[in-house]
């Protein structure tokens, strides 16, 4: 097996899979063409995220990464969210492939662009 | 838990009996072939029956046309190199398909590098080359086609005795990459006009790191390594004896019989397909019936080719995957972008190739496996509409 224990456990058991109704916010990364396509939902409440859920279409890497990174992100704030680097995330699975890493790795990526999304609807600098 | 290997066209186990012609290579016999003593006549007698064997089972006017090689990669790089060094001076056009092996597609790329044209023959949508297609491309300048005899993704088999008879009428060389090949398709290469084959023991139950390339006698070719006097100079280096061997034993198993093989072969390939195609959003890949009769390759849309491979290796099933991230490079498989896919469809791609092992068992279990693994990865997918 390519991946470590723990990534094919968040690939196998992906925890917060699915969509929020009416999220605070939306971000999406990635393409068709690469083969990885990362969508995050979060729900945001006194400026901490409450939920946060995903949906992916991708490798294990890009499948584990999304689900690890929403276990890291609930009820962090804005702030310390926007802190969590795609470095972050591998680090937090114990590492992934150095093929995976530029490539699959973009789930922090996808939620820093749910929050630009949350940020830009309630007029937040 | 259960093991089941459908990656044949990867590579395959290893044959008893083939096993147990190579040992005593491997133990006693350990001559150089050519040796004078009797260490090396013993050898020198091994090398000749294998090279009788490959001569025999692929139907050659002699076992002086048989050139053993490392495996295809080698074999394809000495008959496309080979030839372009010998002819450059007459011509420098070479013609080849978009969905060659990179063992054709990388070399003559750099020979497009170093002052050579080279043409890509689209297919169709079923990956066939259309040999009036290939006729209208033949120029004065053309010195050789290459196109596969079977391709290795999706299995489309080529009509390559009507490319050789089109090349034999202009006065062109033709090879052909026939790893795929051997062993499904009868080869009578005395009848068919081909002038260069390559071949890979590994494909057919033999052992890795031998394989041959049959080089018609006459045949053009400059050799790329420098050396020694073994294989016509074309491949010098003291031969790979117990692979060598092996190679013979194996290519005759794999040429006895292929006609029953084939068929019962087929019949497991065309269960699964119609298991595989029970799933919604599916999509088979390559030509309908004219495809090798152990190859299975379809598209799961909604989901991608890595995951599909996981889920299946948890279950104990060993496929491949077309997609950017089985392929070891940022874009899915060339094939598939050649037959006309777009981008998610050739990224969901699985391909499930069936050998002698197989059985009717396994083939229900991996269609119900792959039933629950694209339900559970569906359910992830943010590009499936609900």
């Amino acid at each position: 097996m390519m991946y470590n224990e723990k990534v094919m456990d968040h690939f196998q058991n992906p925890r917060n899979v699915g969509e929020i109704d009416s999220p605070s916010g939306v971000g999406e990364v990635g393409n068709m063409r690469c083969g990885d396509i990362m969508k995050i939902y979060i729900k945001v409440e006194d400026n901490i995220i409450k939920d946060i859920k995903f949906l992916t279409f991708g490798c294990g890497a890009a499948i584990a990464s999304s689900s690890v990174l929403t276990e890291m992100v609930k009820n962090k704030t804005i702030d310390e969210a926007l802190a969590i680097t795609n470095n972050d995330v591998a680090e937090e699975l114990g590492g992934l492939p150095a093929a995976k890493l530029h490539c699959s790795n973009l789930a922090a990526d996808a939620l820093h662009n749910a929050i630009k999304d949350y940020k830009e609807k309630n007029n937040i600098p | 838990m259960q093991r089941i290997y459908m990656d044949h066209s990867a590579t395959t186990p290893l044959d008893e009996e083939v096993l147990e012609v190579m040992l005593p290579y491997l133990r006693e016999i350990h001559g150089n072939p050519s040796s004078v003593h009797v260490f090396g006549s013993e050898a020198r007698k091994g090398l000749n029956e294998a090279r009788e064997k490959v001569a025999a089972a692929l139907g050659a006017s002699s076992p002086e046309e048989i050139i053993f090689t490392s495996g295809a990669t080698e074999s394809n790089n000495i008959a496309i190199q080979g030839v372009a060094r010998a002819l450059s001076s007459r011509g420098r056009h070479i013609i080849t398909s978009s969905i060659e092996h990179h063992a054709v597609l990388d070399t003559v790329k750099y020979l497009g590098q170093i002052g050579f044209e080279v043409t890509f023959l689209p297919v169709d949508q079923y990956g066939m080359v259309d040999p009036d297609e290939l006729a209208e491309n033949i120029t004065e300048d053309t010195i050789l086609v290459s196109i596969m005899a079977a391709n290795n993704e999706i299995g489309t088999i080529q009509p390559f005795e009507k490319i050789g008879e089109i090349c034999r009428e202009r006065g062109v060389y033709f090879h052909t990459d026939a790893v795929q090949a051997i062993g499904y398709l009868p080869f009578n290469l005395k009848e068919q006009p081909v002038d260069m084959l390559s071949l890979s023991a590994h494909k057919f139950y033999g052992p890795k790191g031998i394989g041959a390339l049959y080089c018609r006698k006459g045949t053009k070719i400059r050799q790329l390594c420098f050396g020694g006097a073994q294989e016509r100079k074309i491949r010098p280096g003291t031969e790979n004896l117990p692979g060598i061997v092996g190679l013979g034993r194996a290519i005759e198993l794999a040429t006895t019989d292929i006609e029953n093989r084939s068929r019962n072969l087929a019949a497991l390939r065309d269960r699964l397909i119609r298991g595989l195609l029970e799933i919604e959003d599916i999509r088979l890949n390559g030509h309908p019936q004219k495809r090798l009769p152990g190859n299975v390759n379809v598209s799961v849309l909604y989901v991608e080719g890595e995951s599909l491979l996981l889920d299946l290796d948890l279950k104990g099933v060993a496929a491949s995957s077309g997609s950017a991230c089985t392929s070891g490079s940022l874009d899915p498989s060339h094939v598939l972008m050649a037959i006309g896919l777009d981008h998610q469809t050739a990224q969901g791609s699985l391909r499930l190739s069936l050998g002698k092992s197989n059985t009717v068992a396994e083939i229900d279990y991996t269609v119900k496996c792959l039933k629950e693994i694209v339900e559970r990865l569906r359910k992830m997918s943010p590009v499936l509409k609900k």
